[in-house]
């Protein structure tokens, strides 16, 4: 088969051997673990939790409130109050490890599941709903919170992250690991088939942005397993675009803290992307419209819950920390008053008028959507008064 | 007063804004050292540096996507898409993220970004380098779509692209980078960006047109005479928004229409002002509005484009047809 070129050794010609191996599973591949699924403080010789135990009840809080605010809702979408919902139920320490470890000007980039992320940012989980029952398409300010708007599009945003790090960088708002700013992209296994992660990547890459691209390897794309993306740990792709890649537990509240801390850290003083993979495991459907138990085993989940984020922390806090009930309580108290809240706030969103909607399809509007702005309005004015 | 090709009024044009606002930046691929492959952006990064003329990897969702993120920290990108077949990797991110951004955030955001194509046919280039996709971004609500016809033009439309704070589609007419007109750099544009301009004045019928047809339609209104019939040309100039009421001066005036472009005939830019003529103009028109286009077939092989493209005696032959009703 391999004829002979001159000056090319035949070897060139070898084909590469393929990965033969079943792609390996948590168990088989390291990862960033500082607090075990029994709530067991774990050493890690790179990473470490500098925080304390104030700090570790925060991260309880955070992601109960926001389980909490999931829950409510799925709830609401079951009972035909917002179309569809992407649960983050499971990646709770994902979302709230990665979202306490930004700093105020660091700015972020999500999917449409960083519920728990767009809660560390500020961002008022009402208007998380309007979306998703479809009053808006985003109604918070970006510039408010650092938060960009969620986006549809799996990985389009890896892209607008990167640009806006390239502009982080052209501002010269880099080369301090404290006061300098960088950006984080969330993205998930899916995404990570795309070309715009990839495409990314490179930008990322030889524009030595200062960026963390935050893959919440949640196992499932809507049905597709993650052996139907990758034939190796994700976390190992970013070698090959020449940037370090780390996996964590994403599970680990404590971890994933410690691991994008020291990856936005290595952004904002200047020495580029990270890409973390943060291995988790989303313990609801993709979106409410769907049925995982056509698609996965039962005791997938079963083990799976064995590592629940929240638990884990709840019993080093009871154990090792000598938290009293109280503080549960409280929190639990807490979530009821955001879940109500959130009740009350979603079924008094006003519905949309379109006619207003035409004002912002443009900066400068044109003449002739204006005229089909006014010709909507009186058409719709016509039927004011008339019974229902 | 110098005399200028259209490819450097891009140039110069480039320039000019670059130096009136540092938050421009120039990208796309082989622009930078080399100037881009018809060296629009020739001597640019040697004067602004690397990072306002930013030579990116060869990918070209990328190119528009990372636009978008400078575009929201505040930066004021003019994208370089090498040539018009090459646009469509970028196709999710122009009309998914690039034109829908300030809807979708009700106002609050942005998309100033300016995405340059060089469109067209006539060249002699191979497959996906002759292309006319500007019914395709035109569609697109959320996007402006220009087209630039001549040098005078190039050098200040690119500028008010680049000053809107909407995204503009900057479409130029390859084959005619070349061509020369007189620019005086210190008389202000005739026009804004989204007006038609009436090259011509004539009574009998009117050619609409743009880009690298304005030409073409100026020399069969010459060859026109000869048959005694005196035509208007209008260089559309935008193509969304249309002009209209520029072209429904010019038809009320002249009574019949033709409109030349590349783009394939079906549902091009011809069928919606064609359409607009009609609801607007019925009675002035003394014969339906004709079209003068590119086939609905793919972009053929370049020995057969002189057949394809719309040249002097297919638009003469519109005319006589729009003249026999």
């Amino acid at each position: 088969m391999s004829e002979s070129v001159p000056g090319i050794a035949p070897e060139v010609f070898a084909p590469v051997e393929a990965p033969v191996s079943p792609p390996q599973t948590s168990e088989e591949v390291e990862f960033v673990q500082l607090l075990t699924p029994e709530g067991e403080r774990r050493e890690h010789p790179e990473y470490s939790f500098d925080l304390d135990d104030e700090a570790i009840k925060g991260f309880y809080r955070d992601m109960t409130l926001v389980r909490r605010i999931d829950t409510e809702a799925t709830a609401l979408q079951r009972q035909g109050e917002l179309g569809i919902w992407a649960s983050l139920l499971g990646q709770e320490a994902a979302q709230i490890g990665s979202g306490r470890a930004l700093n105020s000007k660091d700015m972020v980039f999500p999917t449409y599941r960083e519920h728990g992320v767009a809660w560390c940012q500020g961002v008022d989980p009402l208007k998380l709903l309007g979306l998703f029952r479809g009053v808006d398409q985003g109604s918070w300010d970006p510039r408010d919170n650092n938060f960009h708007l969620y986006t549809i599009v799996i990985g389009a945003q890896t892209l607008h992250a990167t640009g806006y790090a390239m502009g982080q960088q052209r501002d010269h708002a880099i080369g301090d690991a404290e006061q300098g700013e960088a950006t984080i992209a969330y993205f998930g296994d899916g995404a990570s088939s795309q070309g715009d992660v990839n495409e990314a990547f490179i930008y990322a890459s030889v524009f030595n942005a200062p960026i963390v691209f935050f893959c919440q390897n949640n196992q499932w794309a809507i049905s597709e397993p993650i052996d139907r993306q990758t034939r190796i740990p994700l976390f190992q792709r970013a070698a090959g675009f020449g940037f370090p890649g780390v996996r964590v537990d994403g599970n680990d509240v404590l971890a994933t803290y410690a691991v994008t801390q020291q990856a936005m850290k290595r952004a904002r003083e200047g020495s580029g992307p990270t890409l973390v993979e943060a291995y988790t495991y989303r313990m609801g459907a993709h979106t409410t419209s769907d049925d995982p138990t056509k698609y996965r085993l039962s005791e997938d989940l079963e083990h799976w819950k064995l590592k629940d984020p929240i638990e884990r922390v709840r019993a080093y806090l009871t154990r090792t920390a000598e938290v009293g009930t109280d503080f549960f309580d409280e929190v639990d108290a807490e979530a009821d008053t955001i879940a109500a809240r959130l009740r009350e706030g979603c079924l008094s969103l006003p519905d949309p008028s379109l006619t207003d909607f035409f004002d912002h399809v443009y900066v400068e509007q044109t003449a002739q959507l204006a005229e089909q702005q006014e010709q909507f309005a009186a058409y719709a004015a016509s039927f004011e008064g008339e019974a229902h | 007063m110098t005399k200028i090709s259209l490819g450097k009024g891009i140039n110069a044009g480039l320039r000019a804004a670059m130096e009136n606002d540092p938050k421009v930046v120039v990208m796309g691929e082989d622009i930078g050292k080399l100037g881009g492959v018809f060296r629009v952006t020739e001597g640019l990064q040697k004067d602004f540096g690397e990072d306002r003329v930013i030579d990116t990897p060869l990918a070209e969702s990328g190119i528009i996507g990372t636009a978008v993120g400078l575009a929201l920290r505040g930066y004021r990108p003019v994208c370089e898409i090498q040539f018009d077949g090459f646009v469509f990797p970028a196709y999710d991110q122009i009309i998914n993220q690039v034109a829908k951004m300030h809807y979708r955030s009700m106002g609050k955001l942005r998309m100033p970004v300016v995405i340059r194509i060089p469109f067209g046919g006539g060249i002699g280039a191979v497959e996906h380098h002759s292309e006319s996709p500007e019914t395709l971004f035109a569609h697109v609500a959320g996007l402006k779509v220009v087209a630039c016809g001549d040098p005078v033009d190039a050098y200040w439309m690119i500028q008010q692209a680049i000053a809107s704070d909407d995204p503009v589609v900057f479409f130029e007419p390859k084959r005619r980078y070349h061509e020369k007109a007189e620019l005086d750099e210190s008389v202000p544009p005739a026009l804004p960006l989204h007006k038609a301009k009436v090259v011509r004045e004539g009574t009998d019928a009117t050619l609409f047109c743009y880009g690298p047809m304005v030409k073409t339609c100026l020399q069969a209104a010459e060859a026109s005479l000869e048959d005694g019939r005196n035509l208007e040309v209008v260089d559309l100039r935008t193509i969304s928004p249309l002009d209209l009421p520029t072209i429904f001066d010019s038809v009320k005036k002249t009574r019949r229409a033709v409109v030349v472009h590349e783009a394939p005939y079906s549902l091009g830019p011809g069928s919606e002002i064609a359409a607009r003529v009609t609801e607007e103009c019925f009675y002035h028109l003394e014969a339906p509005v004709l079209r003068v286009a590119g086939f609905d077939t793919p972009y053929p092989p370049s020995r057969m484009e002189e057949e394809y493209l719309p040249d002097l005696d297919r638009v003469l032959d519109g005319v006589d047809r729009v003249m026999e009703f």
